[in-house]
């Protein structure tokens, strides 16, 4: 019984931060699908989501929601940046090359965090007050952040599926070289694609930021975390992403019920490496 | 061609390390052996690696797992058990070893990136394990007791020998990726490297060979650990399975040239040298980490093939000198 009451607790909490961390995910997946890149710089971009909320909230005193406006497109900027500085010139080449460029993009940007916000954590007091459900509490900034990915979410497809540029996209990431055949300019594809894939990196981090303490390492466990979501989800189905990260975030509330909090990286990890060899392409059946 | 030309290819190799081995005794400084102890563990430790990367051409972004691996069981036998550190240091391996066989069966079964993916997945998974066995101390992990030191002669000479130790495991390690790559085993991996599909065609027996290659990688890495936590009398989680450290060597490899025997080797040399240089300049030590990102882009974008690589392509002539 006592475990039912924590479940109830805890169950609601983890399906609102499933969805944040399915948009951090859905960033990292897009890239995967379009570029079969592995953005390892994916962790360092969601700390400067994170950031860009204390610099906007703290310093400047504008709404943090209102600041995803601006977030959002200083990480689409950024990504298209980093694409074409760092991962253009290895688009073609193997994947160790791609893996290494974005990883020293990683270490770029931790270096210069380092020496601008040093790594000690911060924390944005920022409180929306809260909803009580029966014998749960739902904090406001968590359901808020939730409603935002689900916007998130909701734009990407709508963008994906209803725009032009999106029916490039998919183009481009279901055969390149067809694609520019038929006159899509791919490299300027790629780069948005890349782009829009920090671009919700650097979302989630703003929403996270809302409610956890942060540093500028701690997006690290987020890049982890999204690659787990990511495979759950099938790599390269952003869509799945959602689902994925929903997963997790129940994952995450009902395993400290029944075991200790620390056997939860345990029991993510294992689960990530079993849906690797079982399920490559994800537990719900992303077709390649 | 007289025998000792026909393996020059080993021969700079282990001219560097017998120069490093006795770069403290020249020196007469004790910060010498530390910083040629750091560059030795790393030599080993990249030669390994390359073993997996560069001949088969699998990126394992998680090797350090098996240092971490190794390293704990061994430890765990000395310090709770009391075995004399030679066992351990074979157990290390061995057990580093026997993991590797039974991961390999499972996941170098992926391709390419989630290849990569899965071995990041096993050592996060490995290290939150260790988190929790509490055989292994748990998150506090084990500390040695300072009597164990007595048996080699007191903590001083303890240390001197683990110095000597690692030099010889750094042979080890060149010796036996030198054999790896002019065998028949080797070239089967080079095969594998170059094209999976068509080397299984030429008759190469892919998993088994990937196998081997994963548990030859695997074996130094373990001992390297036990010496390492020997060296510094205890081991935690957070130290054993650092993810960045795994990168580090794979910087190594890449800086130096994969798929060579004295790539491995500059890179380790280049990357610590760097490192070192960086860490203590007053004008870079806060953007250090970016300084190193920044010229490993520069390095995976411009030179992919690596130092040794490039010198390979540039001076045919040099292609004897430099296996």
């Amino acid at each position: 019984m006592q475990q039912i009451n924590l479940l109830l607790a805890s169950l609601p909490d983890g399906i609102l931060l499933g969805f944040v961390y399915g948009v951090a995910a859905m960033g990292l997946t897009l890239i995967w699908g379009v570029m079969n890149v592995i953005n390892l710089s994916h962790g360092p971009i969601i700390s400067l989501g994170m950031f860009g909320t204390y610099i906007i909230f703290i310093k400047l005193g504008v709404n943090p929601y209102l600041g995803l406006f601006i977030v959002a497109p200083i990480g689409l900027l950024l990504g298209i940046l980093i694409y074409t500085v760092a991962v253009h010139r290895v688009i073609n080449a193997p994947h160790l090359s791609s893996l290494l460029a974005t990883f020293s993009v990683n270490m770029i940007i931790i270096g210069l965090g380092t020496a601008a916000f040093t790594t000690s954590p911060y924390n944005v007091d920022f409180n929306m007050g809260s909803v009580t459900l029966g014998s749960t509490t739902l904090l406001g900034t968590r359901l808020i952040a939730a409603l935002a990915s689900v916007i998130a979410t909701g734009s990407l497809y709508l963008f994906l599926y209803r725009t032009r540029p999106g029916k490039y996209i998919r183009a481009v990431a279901n055969n390149r070289s067809a694609a520019e055949l038929m006159g899509i300019p791919s490299s300027r594809i790629l780069a948005l694609s890349f782009g829009l894939g920090t671009m919700l990196a650097a979302i989630s981090g703003a929403l996270i930021a809302t409610f956890f303490p942060f540093s500028i390492l701690s997006g690290g466990g987020y890049e982890l975390k999204s690659f787990v979501i990511g495979v759950l989800g099938g790599l390269g189905n952003p869509i799945g992403a959602l689902v994925g990260g929903l997963a997790l975030g129940v994952l995450e509330a009902i395993v400290p019920a029944f075991l200790e909090t620390s056997w939860v990286p345990v029991i993510e990890f294992g689960l990530f490496i079993l849906v690797l060899l079982v399920r490559p392409n994800g537990l719900f059946g992303a077709k390649q | 061609m007289t025998n000792w030309q026909k393996h020059i290819g080993i021969i700079i190799p282990l001219l560097v390390i017998a120069g490093l081995m006795l770069y403290p005794t020249i020196t007469g400084k004790a910060a010498a052996r530390e910083t040629a102890f750091t560059i030795l563990k790393a030599i080993a430790l990249a030669s390994s690696l390359n073993i997996l990367l560069g001949y088969t051409g699998y990126v394992s972004f998680g090797h350090i797992v098996f240092f971490g691996f190794g390293g704990y069981v061994g430890f765990y036998l000395l310090s709770s058990q009391g075995m004399s550190l030679w066992i351990c240091i074979l157990a290390g391996g061995v057990s580093s070893g026997v993991l590797a066989f039974l991961l390999g069966k499972a996941i170098l079964r992926l391709r390419g990136a989630y290849f990569a993916l899965a071995t990041i997945g096993v050592n996060e998974a490995m290290r939150a394990f260790i988190n929790n066995f509490d055989l292994f101390g748990g998150p506090t992990g084990i500390t040695l007791n300072f009597k164990a030191y007595l048996a080699y002669g007191g903590a001083a000479k303890a240390l001197e020998m683990a110095f000597y130790v690692v030099g010889g495991l750094a042979i080890l390690a060149i010796i036996l990726s030198y054999i790896i790559r002019t065998s028949k085993f080797g070239l089967g991996l080079l095969a594998i490297r170059e094209n999976e599909d068509a080397a299984e065609v030429m008759g190469v027996f892919a998993p088994d060979a990937k196998t081997w290659a994963y548990v030859l990688s695997a074996i130094i890495p373990g001992m390297i650990g036990v010496l390492f936590f020997f060296k510094n009398g205890n081991v935690e989680p957070h130290d054993a399975f650092p993810l960045h450290a795994s990168i580090e060597l794979l910087v190594m490899v890449m800086l130096g040239g994969q798929g060579t025997v004295l790539g491995p080797i500059l890179g380790a040399f280049a990357y610590q040298g760097m490192r070192g240089y960086l860490v203590t300049s007053d004008f870079f030590k806060d953007i250090q980490l970016s300084v190193s990102g920044a010229l490993l882009l520069i390095i995976v974008l411009f030179i992919p093939a690596g130092a040794v690589g490039w010198l390979r392509q540039r001076f045919p002539i040099l292609r004897r000198v430099l296996a």
